[in-house]
């Protein structure tokens, strides 16, 4: 809220009456509202007094009181409340309304202020010596895209730099604010970007009757091409080779038995993941396991059948795990009186460790010391599919055997996790 | 980028033919009469359909804000009021539809109105945009010159439009302070219910719709509500003008699709960030009242109601503010802290007391003058601002308050920090409540 009062009673003049066209003006004002409602044409009634007087007099809040048939407590709560009506004498050359919110702010409001304090008065709603200028710091005029502007009586000036504000000071001083171009004071249009359309370049393109030409012709275009455009053979394989020989006869006029046709079929080959996931030796060479993980034959999300312990034993039985009585298996001993932390060894977690300790596995050292063969055997035991020699077990092992964590750090730059 | 043939303002930078005969050649007034010999409902309908939300700033879905009104009369005429009174801080779209297309407006007036069953529409233009309101009038006098509106006209249902103006009273934007202003008083907002679809000017059933909501729907009944939704994001569809305001290269004001990020809304139409896009500092993006969002928390987000809800902002009138980093961005927010506190009409106390007590602290902010705990407090009475009032105005007033604390608490501590450290310089301000 703002603190507004009338001006002294020393300024104020005696009366006050419409002349000229404010008569018929305010008269068409107060026919705009239905009847018994003409107190609605409140504000823009002060508002042409206020034209005509170049602000609001007691006098005049008093005559439009009178003339709307309201109470004069009334009229007087409108010209306080609305900051738009002046209640002291203004500048009467020119009275220079600053916007000063935020987005003409950042834009460089301030220094158009300090045009105004230096070239008018230092306060605002304050005319300078000859009472002919003044000028007020006013909230958002709502031209924000041509930020910073003035207003000034009905025009608004913007995208103003201090120096042609003070040009146009000077230029309403002189009685010649007239010859100002009201709008941006730069080479840009209203409120288009100023480095050239963005948007609405050409007229033609929003006309009617170009609209209505586009929307002809495609009306057009749909129904001719519906009646002769043979339907798209764009999904179908493109082959030129004949689907069969058309000196074949069919149906071939021998029967075929089903069991005869059963025996010369061959059995499918046995579906294998492991097989299926292998690079082919023509890409890699080296006949390996992709990384990743193994193909799904159905998607993980999909309903299976509760296993019965027969399919489960089954599936056991079928994976081709290294029996324990191989000659590869590698040498196990007793649990020694100090085990060896197996899990620093990159690849070996507790479940891992759990298991080469039943192989009687418990020593960096005799990992260190497996050969090749050994090596294989253990990675199909333990289903790894090659990754014993990946992170290789065996030079980690033997960093650790020789000189523990330190020795590891060394050889590898990290620390074992 | 939207193309122009699906712009619905045709005319906004006012470079073509401005008249009746030039809005014509563009589309507008093309088969108001078929539209209106449709039906009330089947207008609302559509309304419905095409999902638009009102562009005023709530976002209020126009369609189901027509259909509150009476679809019997009791006797009491019904009124349309078009919201002109834009005063929010970096908004002025409905500045370039009034002075440069007026004519979407005039003909969404006969539209609208006939679809509420109203007998006449009350557009209130703020007192400020003189020469909009003169171009409106011209606007209105041509339609009525070709029978367009007003009795016995061509379209077949008789309607009015009267031009009305405030006099700079921010508060007038709120629908119940801006009829209350329209019957001759003091803009302050009335209490809710009774709703204005009840009881609204002069208790009569009044429906209060913001300057493009009304004018893009002659438009969206014309090329129908499929074409309409189909642009921009679900929820949040259709064309908007979006104003880009601040520190970009060519501010400008632009009809764009909803959902644009940010980063293609300026780099397309607002030649790039002043100083390139690492000189971002934070924007405001939909005028005053919506909380400030940091540069990296904007840049990618898709500009429409929801898309700036989930950064903890609003969308409001898609008035862009942007603030590069050589913006004092404490004293740019108590700067709209000195607004509110100006524009606040001084009948609710909280908001009448607060948002002057808000200012002042926020003017210390600015300087650092301050204990470190009273952020916490501003931020504490920003909260017991918020929605204790009649309007929304506190709450309007609290928003930004609340984003510059969420969003740059550090450099308000720094400047509390700096500020203590030379002290023993300062001079103790004593600044008297007014």
């Amino acid at each position: 809220m703002s603190v507004r009062r009338l001006a002294e009673p020393a300024v104020q003049p005696a009366t006050f009456a419409f002349a000229g066209e404010m008569v018929g003006e305010a008269q068409r004002w107060i026919a705009k509202y239905p009847e018994g409602r003409q107190q609605s044409a409140v504000i823009p009634l002060l508002m042409l007094a206020q034209e005509q007087e170049g602000w609001v007099t007691k006098a005049a809040i008093e005559h439009v009181a009178g003339m709307l048939d309201m109470p004069l407590i009334r009229v007087l709560e409108v010209a306080t409340f609305y900051t738009q009506f002046q209640l002291k004498p203004v500048g009467r050359q020119a009275h220079i309304q600053v916007c000063g919110t935020t987005p003409c702010m950042i834009m460089g409001a301030e220094k158009l202020m300090d045009v105004c304090r230096s070239k008018i008065h230092h306060d605002q709603f304050h005319p300078n010596a000859e009472g002919t200028l003044s000028w007020e710091e006013v909230e958002c005029l709502g031209a924000c895209v041509n930020a910073p502007m003035v207003m000034i009586f009905k025009d608004t000036y913007e995208d103003l730099t201090p120096e042609r504000l003070a040009e146009i000071i000077d230029a309403f001083e002189t009685g010649k604010g007239d010859t100002v171009i009201p709008g941006p004071q730069t080479a840009r249009s209203v409120s288009a970007p100023i480095g050239g359309l963005t948007s609405l370049t050409e007229e033609k393109a929003v006309l009617k009757a170009t609209r209505d030409r586009e929307a002809r012709e495609a009306a057009m275009a749909d129904a001719g091409e519906a009646a002769s455009v043979p339907p798209s053979k764009s999904a179908k394989p493109k082959t030129d080779a004949p689907e069969t020989n058309p000196a074949i006869k069919t149906p071939s006029p021998e029967k075929a038995s089903q069991n005869g046709e059963k025996a010369a079929s061959v059995g499918a080959p046995v579906h294998s993941a492991a097989a299926a996931n292998k690079a082919a030796e023509a890409v890699e060479k080296v006949e390996k396991q992709r990384s990743g993980r193994a193909p799904h034959d159905e998607p993980v999300t999909a309903f299976k059948a509760p296993e019965t312990r027969q399919g489960a034993a089954r599936a056991k039985a079928q994976v081709a795990r290294p029996s324990l009585g191989d000659r590869n298996r590698p040498a196990g001993i007793e649990k020694p009186a100090v085990v060896d932390d197996l899990k620093l060894i990159s690849g070996v977690g507790p479940k891992i460790e759990g298991i080469l300790h039943s192989l009687g596995i418990y020593t960096f050292a005799q990992v260190a010391a497996w050969k090749t063969a050994e090596r294989e055997w253990v990675d199909g035991y333990l289903n790894f599919k090659g990754r014993i020699e990946r992170d290789d077990w065996v030079k980690q092992a033997k960093a650790l055997a020789k000189g523990g964590v330190a020795e590891y750090i060394r050889v590898f730059g990290k620390k074992p996790v | 980028m939207l193309q122009d043939k699906d712009r619905i303002f045709t005319n906004i930078y006012g470079l073509f033919d401005r008249s009746l005969k030039g809005a014509m050649a563009r589309g507008q007034w093309d088969g108001t009469k078929a539209i209106i010999d449709k039906g009330r409902d089947w207008i609302i309908n559509e309304m419905k359909a095409s999902g638009l939300r009102g562009r005023g700033g709530a976002g209020f879905p126009t369609g189901l804000k027509w259909s509150f009104m009476p679809k019997q009369s009791d006797g009491r005429p019904s009124y349309l009021v078009v919201n002109a009174d834009e005063s929010e801080p970096g908004t002025c779209k409905d500045r370039d539809i009034l002075r440069h297309d007026p004519h979407t407006l005039v003909e969404g007036c006969l539209v609208a109105g006939f679809a509420m069953g109203a007998v006449a529409a009350y557009i209130y233009v703020r007192g400020e945009f003189i020469r909009e309101r003169e171009a409106l009038q011209r606007a209105i006098d041509e339609a009525y010159d070709a029978r367009l509106i007003g009795k016995d006209n061509i379209n077949g249902y008789d309607f009015d439009i009267y031009v009305h103006h405030g006099a700079g009273a921010y508060i007038c934007g709120e629908e119940t302070a801006l009829l209350e202003s329209l019957e001759g008083k003091k803009g302050q907002p009335r209490l809710k219910p009774p709703f204005p679809a009840n009881m609204g000017l002069y208790g009569c059933p009044t429906t209060v719709n913001n300057v493009e909501s009304i004018a893009v729907a002659p438009t969206i009944l014309r090329r129908g509500a499929a074409w309409f939704s189909s642009i921009g994001r679900p929820n949040n569809v259709g064309t908007k003008l979006f104003m880009l305001v601040g520190h970009v290269n060519t501010p400008c004001t632009v009809e764009e699709a909803m959902g644009i990020t940010f980063r293609e809304l300026v780099e397309k139409h607002g030649g790039g960030i002043r100083g390139g896009w690492d000189n971002l500092l934070a924007v405001i993006p939909g005028g005053a009242s919506c909380p400030v969002v940091k540069a990296e928390d904007i840049i990618d987000c898709p500009m429409d109601f929801d898309g700036l809800r989930e950064r903890k902002s609003s969308f409001g009138t898609a008035a862009v503010i942007v603030m590069d980093k050589s913006t004092d961005i404490v004293k740019a927010i108590a700067r709209l802290s000195y607004f509110f506190k100006h524009e606040s009409c001084g009948q609710c106390t909280p908001c009448r007391e607060g948002t002057g007590w808000m200012w002042r602290v926020m003017e210390r902010l600015v300087r650092g003058e301050a204990q470190k705990r009273e952020i916490d407090m501003l931020l504490d009475v920003t909260k017991q601002i918020e929605g204790h009032t009649i309007c929304a105005l506190g709450d309007a007033a609290a928003w930004p308050i609340q984003g510059l604390i969420r969003n740059f608490r550090p450099e308000i501590e720094r400047r509390i920090d700096e500020f203590t450290r030379n002290a023993h310089r300062a001079e103790p301000v004593l600044v008297a409540a007014e």
